[in-house]
């Protein structure tokens, strides 16, 4: 039928007259829907439009799934709204094509099943997908600032129904193959060897396609959908606020105005996509989407694959570090002077697994790789050495001495040390090469960053090494100098110190927490200061205040000496209720002092600036991954530094310069922003 | 009749074994470690079997200069494996991490499971077939299944099959309260399925056929209880790993000692066995316990490939059997033909394990050996063995205090043996236990002094 060569797809005819299209995109380990796939695409279903196979059956040739998504690189070429808007409409008119063929067509899914490779298999009559755990069906696209755009909103709504498909659009969260079947966004949910069996029979015997019970249907009737709408809007409302994310809002409106009227939904669809990908939003988010790959990248430059690692100490970054190590397959063993210690972090890692993995057999596993160690019998296996006890120097020197001679030559030594040099440590290894820091975040489980700290004496390879097992352990790698603070604490801190200095002002705490979520945290700095222990913050900030620009203030001090510690003490600025701060209610008629936005993130910008200056990162679009990653920093602003551009340099050191006056030295700009206004002038 | 059977075979099976086979292999035990001991309490523990033999071979594989995958195989007894680890040993190789090519295989000998399970393994070095083998015994006594009847059984079958709503009602209406009886599978294990007699029964008749007193047994059971005490505070139990929960909790010691038993607190106790006239107490018999023991067995070539450290040498095993109602003889049998292959007197011996089963039944197994009859009629020997000095008998307690996780036991008690050997630096000893069913084991160990 199909004579014609094509570059990505290949197809296959067997003797019942079924039409097998495999999808293999040329030059890349991963099916992604480029425009070239779709021209191909479009050209193909031309031919079976006029004669029609037996059955056309879709699958991916790759062995990581079916198809990843449409290719993100082409977003951001678009250079106005009207542009997006074709490419865009073309994608509609050929899954409209695929979806209009006369003959049964069915998606076999394997692997990743992502963003318009769901909608390609939303346009097939049938799907059948593999129940292996790798396999992810989802619309990620919501995190990268837009909604599905080749009808995949329509479908995948008019599929599940309002409740479970606004969920899947809104969350942009993954589904197992299980749970798709559930919902019947799956036709079957197969092993992989009956996979292919399972699409020739649904093409031979094509079952009744299934409906939706008659109260989901009523759910999407005109007058309903106002009301349910409100309840959508303030879910969302929850995590992302209209003005920062209007992607989520964009969805609940087109189901809202436009359901039941599926042409005029496509055809809003399309456009509503077209407005969002050009917005600043948008590219920002699509910004931070390519900052994650650089970093991912990093991970790259080593082939190194450990087996092992020991953890020495058992506290909870300790305990964390090697329950997560366990949980991504590694054979982990936990040091720690104490039974009691040793137990907490088999009880943690069992809680996280039970979560993560649910499945029974897999947590067994997970646990069984995790090992109790008091006596350090796993230090002359371990590839990778982790060391997360107290900080102190002295401690840690002496602990260094004693186990070196207990490795293996090639062992990485990783320190979890959150503020002392990696030289003042070097020093007592016969080997200082192999030290390198791998500062990871509270909590492990939910912070994807971890900086990989290279004093002078690490080695290029041990950095690499390192950068290569975090990424093993699905955490991003980002390689810092050991310089005070590193990256994270030193820009964190300047504004959670600011943050302190008002509320001895006596800005009501409530308002300096809005304030910073106002800009786009995902936490204000107070009850982020609470929530990471204010001992620990005490701590930091005073390695810090002799090097940096930093005065401790006096209530973080008295908090601490009264046990105030935030969080784990149940007290700290905020009184906490099971985990959650109580926050009071501030006056109505208070007004909040009009530059408390400015005097939180001009701190962090300042530092931001600083640590360019001192090329604690080799780039601007590392120090922006960082801070996205380490903080959460407000990911639609595509990053500190990026938004520092955005506003302008001059702007910014005008505004730095007013608060100079009115608040004094710390708010001095730092040379760098010369600097900076003088690279960006070229 | 059955005497002089008895005595006619074990005096013939000495002959034959009387000159050891040369160039024989010889096999050696170079680690071992075991979970602490802990005591069902009335509900399943909080560990599964195959999660107390990996909760001591993890540690215990951690500390070798080879690789899991490096053993040639896994031997474990096992009496009573749960439903989802039949073949136990294989589940615990496959957790252990020695892959998917470490065959492993699960033994059953009642209460000398786990020393069948060194016995086998030391087979398969002996014969060539293996250079270093993981082998021991586990059990999870608190974990014993409950099972349904027969009637309920056949009622469920029914039920199943009753397809039509009459049918099914039917079905209903023939359910009887006595349907819901459980069996409760440790009991029928404890009791001997061919004379139909508990444990404790045959412990009774060997107190009434050797003159055993209560105040004996209870007096026995408490220096039981004061051994293993002195151990635990002298820190003699090396060979324990602390095994720990997932829900934050950690087990260092076998928990089933009693530090306030006293003779008063034991006399009180009511027989469980034979009431209400019996002798044999909860107080003098071993405890239901959950445990595991492992040790690692190697060939001189392993030995020398891994620089093993060697904490000694299986020298010589006897199994032998007897009548089932005299169970707890067992060791008396199968010692005895062991110390007349190697020309060896009770008092040659430098330390011995007898598995405390119950007081009366270790108390018994002296007396044979000090019963000029029996030593002639039962075992074939011109003039009684003589008396064993219990000052060298299970000098860090038992059983009684310790528990017996039945499966587990007999691994145990020659880890502990190689340890106690090695705190005195003396050379020899025996580990021997009695079997349900009539059966005893015994194995001669052996440790180069120096």
């Amino acid at each position: 039928m199909a004579e014609k060569n094509y570059k990505h797809w290949k197809i296959e005819e067997d003797e019942s007259g079924i039409v097998w299209l495999h999808l293999d995109m040329a030059n890349s380990t991963t099916n992604v829907l480029s425009a070239e796939v779709l021209t191909e695409l479009e050209s193909l279903l031309t031919v079976y439009e006029k004669q029609p196979p037996r059955g056309l059956i879709i699958l991916s040739d790759k062995e990581n799934g079916f198809i990843a998504g449409a290719d993100v690189k082409e977003f951001t070429t678009f250079s106005s709204e009207n542009e997006a808007r074709d490419a865009i409409e073309r994608g509609h008119r050929i899954f409209n094509q695929l979806e209009k063929l006369p003959c049964p067509t069915v998606a076999v899914l394997h692997g990743f099943t992502l963003g318009g490779g769901l909608e390609l298999a939303l346009a097939c009559r049938y799907r059948v997908a593999d129940n292996d755990a790798s396999t992810k069906l989802g619309f990620p696209e919501v995190k990268l600032g837009i909604h599905p755009g080749f009808g995949g909103t329509v479908r995948c709504l008019e599929r599940l129904g309002p409740l479970n498909g606004m969920d899947l659009l809104l969350s942009g969260r993954n589904l197992s193959a299980r749970a798709a079947k559930k919902l019947g966004l799956v036709d079957y949910a197969v092993a992989r060897r009956h996979l292919l069996e399972a699409a020739r029979q649904t093409v031979a015997k094509p079952p009744k396609r299934k409906t939706l019970p008659f109260w989901v249907k009523w759910l999407n009737h005109a007058r309903v959908r106002p009301l349910l709408a409100r309840v959508f809007i303030k879910k969302v409302a929850a995590r992302a606020p209209r003005a920062h994310y209007p992607a989520p809002y964009a969805v609940i409106d087109l189901w809202v105005h436009h359901f039941g009227d599926r042409k005029t939904m496509l055809h809003e669809e399309a456009a509503s996509v077209a407005r969002l990908i050009v917005g600043k939003t948008a590219q920002n988010l699509i910004r931070v989407f390519n900052l994650q790959e650089k970093l991912k990248s990093l991970g790259r430059l080593d082939s190194y694959k450990p087996q092992h690692v020991h953890v020495v100490g058992g506290g909870v970054m300790g305990g964390d570090i090697a329950a997560w190590c366990a949980m991504q397959g590694f054979n982990v063993t936990i040091q720690d002077r104490a039974h009691q210690t040793l137990a907490r972090v088999v009880k943690r890692a069992h809680d996280l697994f039970k979560k993560k993995l649910k499945q029974r057999l897999l947590v067994t596993a997970a646990l069984d790789r995790l090992m109790p160690d008091l006596r350090g019998d796993g230090l002359k296996r371990a590839d990778i050495v982790i060391e997360a006890i107290f900080e102190d120097v002295d401690v840690k020197r002496e602990l260094f001495k004693q186990i070196e001679p207990r490795l293996k030559e090639e062992t990485i030594i990783a320190t979890n040390t959150s503020s002392i040099p990696l030289e003042e440590l070097s020093g007592v290894l016969q080997k200082p090469e192999r030290l390198v820091g791998l500062h990871f975040f509270n909590p492990v489980a939910k912070m994807p960053l971890v900086e990989i700290v290279h004093g002078k004496q690490t080695s290029e390879e041990t950095r690499n090494k390192a950068s290569a097992f975090t990424r093993q352990i699905q955490r991003l790698p980002l390689p810092v100098t050991s310089t005070p603070g590193f990256l994270v604490n030193r820009v964190l801190m300047p504004y959670l110190i600011e943050a302190v200095v008002l509320a001895e002002e006596g800005v009501p705490l409530k308002v300096i927490d809005k304030a910073a979520t106002d800009f786009g945290m995902p936490m204000g700095p107070i009850e982020l200061a609470d929530t990471v222990g204010l001992d620990i913050c005490l701590k930091v900030a005073e390695k810090l205040a002799g090097q940096m620009n930093v005065e401790v203030p006096k209530i973080l001090r008295d908090k601490v000496a009264n046990k105030q510690l935030g969080k784990k003490s149940g007290n700290g600025f905020y009184p906490f209720k099971n985990g959650k701060p109580v926050k009071p209610e501030a006056d109505k008629h208070y007004t909040p002092p009009t530059d408390l936005q400015d005097r939180l993130i001009m701190r962090m910008l300042n530092e931001i600036v600083a640590c360019l200056r001192d090329k604690v990162v080799e780039n601007e679009d590392l120090a922006d991954a960082g801070v996205i990653f380490g903080t959460g920093f407000a990911p639609f602003r595509g990053g500190p530094v990026h938004y520092i551009h955005d506003r302008g340099v001059k702007q910014l050191t005008t505004l730095l310069d007013n608060l100079l006056h009115r608040y004094g030295e710390r708010f001095k700009a730092d040379p760098g922003w010369e600097l900076l206004a003088k690279e960006h002038k070229h | 009749m059955a005497e002089t059977k008895t005595k006619k075979k074990t005096k013939k099976k000495a002959a034959r074994r009387t000159t050891p086979a040369r160039n024989r292999r010889a096999v050696y035990i170079v680690d071992g470690s075991r979970t602490p001991q802990l005591k069902a309490r009335g509900k399943p523990g909080p560990f599964h079997a195959a999660e107390l033999a990996l909760g001591c071979a993890r540690p215990l594989l951690a500390r070798q200069p080879f690789e899991p995958s490096e053993l040639d195989e896994v031997v474990m007894g096992c009496v009573m494996p749960g439903p989802d680890e039949v073949n136990i040993a294989r589940v615990v190789a496959l957790r252990l991490g020695c892959g998917k090519d470490v065959p492993a295989w699960t033994v059953q000998r009642n209460c000398a499971s786990g020393m069948q399970a060194l016995d086998c393994a030391l087979k398969d070095i002996r014969l060539g077939r293996a250079e270093l083998v993981l082998a021991g015994g586990v059990e999870a006594m608190s974990h014993a299944p409950v099972l349904f009847s027969e009637p309920m059984v056949n009622w469920l079958g029914a039920w199943m099959g009753a397809k039509t709503w009459p049918q099914r009602l039917k079905t209903l209406g023939q359910l009887r309260p006595g349907h819901f009886k459980p069996i409760i599978g440790l009991l029928r294990g404890l009791t001997d399925p061919v004379v139909g007699l508990s444990m404790g029964q045959t412990a009774e008749n060997l107190a009434y056929r050797f003159g055993i007193s209560r105040s004996e047994m209870d007096s026995y059971a408490l220096r039981s209880h004061k051994r293993l005490a002195e151990a635990q505070d002298a820190g003699y139990l090396t060979e324990i790993e602390t095994l720990y929960d997932t829900h934050g909790n950690y087990y260092e010691h076998d928990d089933g000692l009693r530090r306030e038993s006293s003779m008063e607190n034991l006399a009180k106790l009511r027989p469980v066995f034979d009431k209400p006239f019996g002798s044999v107490t909860a107080g003098n018999s071993a405890q239901v316990t959950d445990g595991a023991a492992l040790l690692l067995l190697a060939s001189d070539k392993a030995v020398e490939k891994y620089q093993l450290p060697v904490l000694g040498q299986i020298k010589d095993v006897e199994w032998a059997g007897l009548e089932p109602a005299q169970m707890g003889l067992g060791p008396v049998h199968a010692t005895t033909p062991i110390l007349k292959r190697q020309k060896l007197a009770l008092g040659d011996i430098d330390y011995w394990e007898i598995n405390e089963a119950f007081a009366a039944q270790v108390l018994a197994c002296l007396k044979a050996w000090e019963d000029k009859d029996y030593c002639k009629q039962e075992l074939g020997l011109k003039s009684p063995l003589g008396s064993l000095d219990q000052s060298r008998l299970n000098v860090d307690g038992g059983g009684i205090s310790l528990g017996h996780p039945v499966g587990a036991s007999g691994a145990r008690i020659v880890l502990h043996l190689l340890h106690v050997l090695a705190r005195n630096n003396a050379s020899t000893g025996i580990a021997t236990l009695c079997i349900g069913g009539g059966q005893g084991g015994a194995m001669l160990i052996e440790r180069s002094t120096g």
